[in-house]
């Protein structure tokens, strides 16, 4: 018995001791984290921000900002959080506000904002988005007149990529119109006398959202941001006649047995194969085109070309990219993009929301080592951005002239997202594309 | 104390003993034991692998092939993700882990002698109630507690509870202490309850005809009577709170959460790492796993429990 004594007092003593020490580190800094501190202190100010990206992702951006938080006296603590998108809502509606919070979609955002918690941006901060962003990118910050977030990085989906060596081969270039890229695939056709185009649809329960992708960037491209806006809202039907010439046209790539699926097999090879392996074909030389975001360039790292490489993505190299040439006439981009949102009216918050909107934080971020960022902030030096496949996506971000949208299907309520995913699923396997317009458009009544 | 029930189950006992100690028991027994820790084995075996072999073929040809690194450990070890590194969130994960496994049970024996030994009007209503708690799952508490914990309590104008902080996203344990506390005490409550009660009431009496006080007996009576069941509840309790990252992650900062926190980022953002958890749950799997070496003499016993009673 006295045994049992001995080890419940022991475990009683370590609970206390650490109920102490636990208990007593709460005190201590709080007073530097409180929300509202008063505008007087001298401390180093603290902020918090919360986002999705984690781990090397999580640390590239603390590196963005790092020497502008020393500089400046504010030390930035940043929290990664895989399931951002569900815990931002439960800390909201608990009162448990970070200072900054990053989305990484305007749709929930603009949710949060509703709440009525999001302070809107100071007039120093509202230059600077004013100055460094696009009207599109301007607007999805907006709510009531007012504007309250500040556009962060940027990524940009509908590239397509193809072997520079392999068109000097076969004497063609990249094409600058949607009519030259059918003509292209044709002459690839004959020159190859098998499949020119792969696509891989498998994402496991999101299976179908790479089609769903080609065809937002096609309607954006053919029929431009008023129809797509309204599409996106539900005004502008699938079953109408914007969206439905959007899916004749990739049909007759997509559907096409002479065009696809190269490397993998027949058209309903599509749905099976997995997003990320087109990059093992385009590097093998089975395949020519294939169309997916910049993000498919870490995929070509595991490849391996036909002699047994790692492929070189380079202008002169074994794989490049060009952006989906235009339907018409307007260069246009589909793609994302993290907004930072401030929840907390201090002054020492709204200078890091500043600096978030500054052409110095654009410099910053897409200089940070080993990162692979963009920024649509007109203020970068897209010069200092190394990479060359992420310094021309930049240029076409950063360019007045382009139109940007984020991609429709996640901007849609999720029903229809995923109708539309099996609907892109079934249309691939054969489905009349009807059939496929209504089923899809018929999710909208179960919004 | 009576004969009767201790020598009843004396005798059930013996006779499952028997059965369960016949060659073909024992051998089915090792053969389930071994298919059970296949994978373990072979997360194991991975967790060694160099990541090129991980990712391209199965950890079962590592013994045709065999190539041992350290490097996977190495990589995990230097991991690091919003500002902290894995011995850090090491050293959180205890931090956490300990009293809210203690306090429960500290509470929850109080509670449980309460209800099976004092004679007091709605007591088995007040059992069934704390019981029937466990039917509410963690998710719904987690915005009301939430509120709690940063807007405090005040009651007709007098503020009882200031809360902890204005911003969940400083620091502090104590959100998670109390929280797995409230969420474990009605199962802590209905085990312990049920060791309590299996205590023969001859015993209380003759402790009670000594002359000793509810004090008394529940310190030197019940206390030690209950010792298996608080072990096997303290670990059920420790791996619950150990593995646990939802409620970690909503009342923590990042400088404050668990290991199971740096688990989930080890992956990257993309899945691409996936191999690094091979070494990270290992790392991860230690503590429970000394834990459990430490208490399983108990664990046994505690959930054995009420079972041969015949």
């Amino acid at each position: 018995m006295a045994k049992h004594y001995g080890i419940l007092g022991l475990a009683g003593a370590t609970a206390l001791a650490l109920a102490l020490a636990g208990c007593s580190t709460p005190t201590t800094s709080n007073t530097a984290g409180t929300t509202g501190a008063p505008a007087t202190t001298s401390a180093p100010a603290t902020v918090t921000i919360y986002g999705t990206p984690t781990g090397d992702e999580g640390n590239q951006w603390e590196a963005s900002w790092k020497s502008w938080a020393a500089a400046n006296n504010i030390t930035i603590q940043y929290t990664g959080d895989r399931d951002f998108t569900t815990n931002i809502s439960t800390k909201i509606q608990g009162n448990a506000l970070p200072d900054i919070a990053v989305f990484p979609q305007p749709g929930l955002m603009q949710a949060v904002i509703g709440t009525g918690k999001v302070q809107a941006l100071d007039a120093t901060t509202l230059a600077e988005v004013t100055k460094n962003f696009s009207a599109d990118w301007q607007k999805y910050g907006t709510a009531n007149g007012k504007q309250y977030a500040v556009p962060l990085d940027a990524s940009a989906k509908g590239y397509i990529w193809y072997s520079p060596a392999a068109f000097k081969t076969w004497g063609v270039t990249v094409p600058t119109t949607w009519d030259d890229l059918m003509t292209l695939t044709a002459t690839i056709q004959s020159k190859v006398g098998g499949p020119v185009w792969c696509a891989g649809f498998n994402s496991g329960d999101a299976t179908g959202w790479p089609g769903t992708d080609q065809l937002a960037e096609y309607v954006l491209s053919a029929s431009g941001g008023d129809v797509y806006d309204k599409w996106v809202a539900g005004d502008v039907k699938f079953t109408d006649q914007p969206i439905a010439d959007a899916f004749t046209a990739l049909g007759k790539i997509l559907l096409d047995p002479r065009y696809v699926n190269a490397g993998f097999g027949d058209v309903a090879s599509i749905n099976s194969t997995p997003f990320g392996d087109v990059a093992n074909a385009l590097a093998g030389g089975q395949c020519a085109l294939t169309n997916q975001a910049t993000f498919l360039q870490a995929s070509f790292a595991t490849a391996k070309t036909a002699a047994g490489t790692t492929p070189k993505v380079a202008q002169d190299g074994d794989i490049w990219a060009f952006m989906m040439p235009p339907v018409a006439g307007k260069a246009s981009v589909v793609g994302g993009g993290d907004f930072a949102v401030a929840f907390t009216d201090s002054p020492a918050v709204q200078k890091v929301m500043a600096y978030l909107a500054s052409g110095d934080y654009a410099n910053s971020l897409i200089t940070v080592p080993g990162a692979t960022f963009i920024t649509a902030n007109q203020g970068v030096d897209v010069t200092k951005q190394a990479d060359p496949l992420l310094a021309s996506a930049m240029k076409t971000l950063v360019d007045p002239a382009t139109a940007f949208r984020f991609g429709a299907g996640d901007a849609m309520p999720s029903v229809v997202q995923q109708a539309w995913w099996k609907g892109t699923v079934d249309w691939i396997n054969g489905t009349d594309q009807t059939t496929v317009l209504n089923q899809i458009q018929s999710a909208w009544a179960d919004v | 104390m009576t004969i009767t029930p201790i020598a009843k189950s004396a005798r059930v006992a013996k006779r499952s003993h028997r059965t369960l100690s016949s060659p073909w028991a024992t051998a089915g027994a090792i053969i389930l034991a071994a298919i059970w820790t296949v994978p373990t084995l072979g997360l194991f075996v991975s967790s060694f692998r160099p990541a090129a072999d991980i990712t391209t073929s199965g950890w079962w040809t590592f013994f045709a092939h065999p190539a041992v690194t350290a490097q996977n450990y190495v990589q995990t070890w230097n991991f690091v993700s919003s500002g902290i590194t894995v011995s850090q969130t090491l050293l959180n994960s205890l931090t956490i882990t300990l009293p809210a496994a203690l306090f429960p049970i500290m509470l929850a024996l109080l509670i449980a002698y309460a209800i099976a030994w004092m004679d007091f009007r709605g007591r088995h209503v007040l059992f069934v109630a704390i019981f029937a708690l466990q039917i509410v799952p963690l998710q719904m508490l987690l915005v009301p507690l939430l509120k709690l914990y940063t807007g405090g309590v005040t009651l007709f104008g007098v503020q009882v509870f200031p809360g902890f902080a204005a911003n969940s996203l400083g620091s502090g344990f104590a959100q998670v202490w109390i929280t797995h506390t409230m969420s474990a005490l009605p199962l802590a409550t209905f085990m312990l309850h049920n060791a309590l009660a299996s205590i023969p009431g001859e015993v209380m009496e003759a402790a009670q005809i000594d002359g000793a006080g509810h004090g008394q007996i529940f310190l030197r009576l019940a206390l030690p009577l209950a010792v298996p069941t608080i072990a096997s509840y303290a670990i059920f309790q420790f791996l619950w709170v150990w593995n646990d990252l939802l409620v970690a992650t909503i009342f923590t900062s990042g400088q404050n959460a668990p290991i199971t926190k740096i688990l989930a980022d080890l992956s990257g953002v993309k899945g691409q790492d996936w191999y690094l958890l091979t070494a990270g749950t290992f790392l991860a799997v230690i503590i429970p796993l000394l834990v459990f070496f430490a208490l399983q003499r108990f664990f046994v016993r505690g959930l054995l429990a009420g079972a041969t009673k015949g």
